[in-house]
């Protein structure tokens, strides 16, 4: 799975999560969950949960604390499906 | 942790606290009563001489007993004050709880990650009646001490 194909399963999962349509249909790596989005830490958990289970991945304490914004989500969901493919 | 310590760990004043005893608590869920006594402060305007425990206090009553309690003897190994923020609720409303009903409280943790703790939490009358039953989330929120 590509960058382009995890940004899109990330637009899928956060959409119920966030009212601003306007920075939804603008999803990009720039984008940030609290400030683009106005996603609340609540919702965020439960962003995280929906990752888990669409990538099959388990997100630690450390990384859930970087998982603000798009581009640092892919890069750990990248690295994480990486790191399964090596095993 | 003892039900004693999480009850007097709960942060709500005297008008607000719904709940009397906590019966069990471990890591998968909390069980407690509550009774509705006929001079509580929401029986005068709820509604105009027909007095009903508005839908919202039962809410904070499952609330209460189901996800607080439990949240505090979740984090029991942590030496901070605790306080929980509801984030989000669906809770389905039964049958009329009536002044002088004592009510018993049970949850089922669904997931506590990330300081998030989900619970399915329903609650019964004394005749063992299904009164309102539903799912309630919220967030634990650690306070330094001092």
């Amino acid at each position: 799975m590509n960058k382009e194909q995890i940004i899109d399963a990330l637009k899928t999962i956060v959409q119920p999560y966030s009212e601003e349509t306007s920075a939804l249909a603008h999803i990009d790596e720039n984008t940030d969950f609290i400030n683009d989005l106005k996603i609340n830490s609540a919702n965020l958990v439960d962003i995280i949960l929906d990752i888990e289970e669409k990538f099959n991945i388990e997100i630690d304490n450390d990384s859930m604390a970087k998982m603000l914004n798009v581009k640092a989500t892919t890069d750990i969901i990248a690295a994480k499906l990486e790191a399964r493919a090596g095993q | 942790m003892t039900k004693h310590e999480i009850l007097a760990k709960l942060p709500y004043g005297k008008s607000f606290l719904f709940v009397d005893e906590l019966l069990h608590v471990d890591e998968n869920g909390a069980k407690g009563t509550f009774t509705y006594i006929e001079n509580l402060f929401f029986y005068e305007g709820h509604f105009k001489n027909h007095p009903v425990t508005p839908a919202v206090i039962l809410a904070e009553t499952m609330a209460q007993i189901g996800l607080v309690c439990l949240g505090i003897y979740l984090v029991k190994d942590i030496d901070q004050d605790v306080s929980v923020a509801m984030t989000s609720n669906a809770i389905d409303f039964l049958k009329p709880v009536y002044p002088d009903e004592k009510v018993t409280v049970t949850s089922e943790k669904i997931y506590f990650r990330f300081n998030k703790l989900s619970c399915k939490v329903k609650m019964v009358n004394m005749a063992g009646e299904l009164v309102c039953k539903g799912n309630i989330s919220g967030m634990l929120i650690s306070k330094e001490n001092g």
